[in-house]
């Protein structure tokens, strides 16, 4: 059984947001109303977030760090739903069930990355992307929590197609929409437990780090700091 | 003269005025009454559009998920604390001054427990699927921990009213022939043959010692909706213990509060005296000094240790923008009580009793906003964090549920005494002896007893 993960190379990542985007169409999130949006309730499943560069050094400034749901292995989400609207899959996916899920918020609360988004209102999309929505990907209802899923629909049409074809998953057959688009290749998707992959390789890096692991969550984002090109921001 | 009659018919003697808040309704319990009903019908409104628009309507945002419902919630949860445990603590420590007041503080309990549930379904972003709670509950969710104890409290509560309910309604029955249906069946046969008394009393007293331990749990397992997450400052071994006292806290004064109201409304002066106000502002006073204290415990530890995420938190209370809040709470929930009540001079009056517990419900309510709000209000990933101020719609729910809990109160001292009839006139007839014989046991044993 394969355990998904993602290695995101922030010496690569120049912060274009191409990534922002592609989620954003790949899973149907609709783009906030100007109320929403001031009222700081824009639905981002993968957003870039500011870290301080450094506090008093000689450059000081602005890292911008992609941060989609880290799929960890101990979420804290999961077991504090009421409902078992959220659970983890046997790879490792942190899935929402949205017929279940009742909008307590518990999970939104319990999550330290806060990547777990509230539906505020009934999601609408303008005009011409109303008639572009993905086929794959339900359309949440208003009261219910979403989140990054690694695009499992994409998953499941992998496996639907090697089953096809008579052969077994292979490496690259599934990718979620982030790194599918990024242009400057600083995302890899992969299987955390096949040690050929290139997410086992990159993540023994020394470079390797995950966001907040004392906390014990296990996160299967894996980031890889800045520093092998000489730190240009 | 025809009413003196009556009630030197029903038995009661002097005891009968207890019945007249059932006698005779003045137009001002109706003012009260449809004042009360307008709040409610607000709330009503703001709910509709709360339901019509989801909770788009509240001021709620990302990060802080969580807003004046929880607070609400932990709140009211807080309050129903007392009258149960109080009672039950009374009852069994044989104190005698707690004939007047129990029922009092009982009711309190069961109809705040109503609105602390609604508080939750008011947070839900689907309370059309409140049910899954039960068709798929997940028990490593505290929140379900909350709904098996709450459920737990609420069932043992109104059992806990309602048998020594049994004797009074019996009296109702006997004496309002119009209302005579409703009070015979839930009388449920009652004459007051010595074998129902002894069940009777046998029974409160099992209710009184089983419905200690389930509201310890309650307000724990509330605190662990909290404490159960790793959020800084509210993954905290001492909230169980913390929430409990807090809760208790408030409960007495929700206690005094309410029995200032019905001591002035109905002319009770003969039954709720100063010394039982001077009383339960003793145990204010000491839930003061152990609110302190806790407070001072979970404070200084954070600050002690030092860990930048916990004080971020912790210096948004102290010194950033809750620091309002959070001063006025420290004097609201320990300078302005422990003046009042450390003074014999204030706490022997009903007016410095009800002035402190009036001051530790606005702290109280304060505590359990600063502990839900300003954790959410500083993640600790870097977000662009956007502040919190509760709308509209928030404010007009919980002025209602206040409406609405004071109205179901008044409701039952209508239908119901609210001083226990038949548990002041056992004071009468037998507490004295009782206490006497009692005392004489703590006495040594005269040279004679012991020899026999």
């Amino acid at each position: 059984m394969a355990r998904w993960g993602m290695v995101i190379d922030l010496d690569r990542c120049t912060a274009c947001q191409a990534c922002v985007v592609a989620c954003q169409v790949e899973n149907n999130v609709a783009p906030p109303s100007a109320e929403q949006a001031t009222r700081g309730r824009a639905i981002s499943w993968l957003r870039l977030v500011p870290f301080k560069e450094s506090e008093h050094g000689t450059r000081p400034g602005l890292r911008l760090v992609p941060l989609p749901c880290m799929q960890c292995d101990r979420p804290p989400c999961t077991k504090v739903c009421p409902v078992q609207a959220t659970q983890i899959d046997k790879e490792g996916l942190v899935a929402q069930v949205y017929p279940r899920c009742i909008g307590c918020r518990y999970c939104t609360t319990a999550c330290p990355y806060t990547v777990r988004h509230f539906n505020w209102e009934r999601p609408e999309w303008p005009e011409p992307m109303a008639e572009g929505l993905n086929p794959d990907v339900s359309v949440r209802p208003r009261g219910v929590v979403e989140k990054c899923t690694f695009c499992h629909h994409r998953l499941q049409r992998a496996k639907d197609k090697a089953a096809a074809e008579s052969r077994p998953l292979r490496e690259g057959d599934y990718v979620p929409a982030c790194v599918e688009t990024c242009p400057a290749g600083a995302m890899v998707f992969g299987d955390l437990d096949d040690p050929r992959s290139a997410v086992v390789r990159l993540s023994e890096s020394p470079r390797a780090f995950r966001l907040l692991e004392e906390l014990g969550t296990r996160p299967k984002v894996i980031y890889l700091s800045k520093g092998e090109w000489g730190g240009t921001v | 003269m025809e009413q003196s009659e009556r009630r030197a018919e029903a038995g009661l003697g002097e005891d009968g005025s207890l019945l007249l808040p059932m006698a005779r309704t003045g137009p001002r319990f109706w003012l009260f009454v449809s004042l009360l009903l307008g709040v409610a019908l607000w709330g009503f409104f703001a709910w509709s559009t709360q339901l019509r628009r989801g909770l788009f309507v509240t001021g709620l945002n990302v990060p802080v998920y969580w807003g004046l419902y929880i607070t609400n919630f932990v709140f009211f949860i807080g309050i129903s604390h007392a009258g149960t445990l109080i009672s039950a603590i009374l009852r069994l420590a044989h104190a005698e001054w707690r004939r007047p007041i129990t029922r009092a503080a009982e009711v309190i309990t069961v109809l705040v427990l109503f609105f602390g549930l609604g508080c939750v379904i008011l947070d839900l972003g689907r309370p059309d699927r409140a049910l899954n709670v039960i068709l798929h509950g997940n028990f490593t969710s505290p929140l379900l921990w909350d709904v098996a104890s709450i459920s737990t409290y609420l069932t043992a509560s109104t059992i806990y009213l309602y048998l020594p309910l049994i004797p009074d309604i019996a009296i109702l029955r006997d004496h309002f022939q119009g209302r005579h249906a409703f009070y015979r069946a839930l009388a449920l046969g009652w004459t007051g043959t010595p074998k129902q008394r002894q069940r009777l009393e046998k029974a409160i007293a099992v209710m009184a010692v089983i419905v200690i331990p389930i509201a310890i749990s309650v307000h724990t397992v509330v605190s662990w909706v909290f404490a159960m997450t790793v959020q800084p400052m509210w993954h905290s071994t001492i909230f169980g213990p913390y929430f409990v006292v807090g809760a208790i806290f408030s409960g007495i004064a929700a206690i005094i509060i309410a029995m200032a109201a019905i001591r002035r409304a109905y002319h009770l002066e003969a039954y709720l005296k100063p010394i039982h106000f001077n009383n339960l502002g003793l145990l204010l006073l000491v839930f003061t000094l152990l609110w302190f204290y806790f407070t001072f415990a979970e404070f200084l530890t954070t600050y002690y240790g030092g860990e930048p995420m916990h004080m971020a938190v912790f210096l948004s209370k102290t010194e950033g923008k809750f620091s309002p809040y959070f001063w006025i709470m420290v004097v609201t929930c320990f300078l302005v009580p422990f003046a009042l009540l450390a003074n014999n001079r204030t706490r022997r009056t009903v007016w410095g009793c009800v002035a402190a517990s009036l001051s530790v419900e606005v702290g109280m309510w304060l505590e359990r906003f600063l502990i839900v709000v300003p954790s959410l209000s500083n993640p600790r990933l870097p977000l662009t964090a956007s502040s919190y101020t509760p709308s509209w719609v928030e404010w007009s729910l919980f002025a209602a549920f206040i409406s609405c809990f004071i109205l179901l109160y008044a409701v039952f001292t209508k239908l119901f005494p609210i001083v226990s009839i038949w548990e002041i006139r056992e004071g009468r007839e037998h507490a004295v002896s009782e206490v006497t014989t009692r005392i004489e046991s703590y006495l040594p044993d005269t040279l004679e007893a012991t020899h026999g």
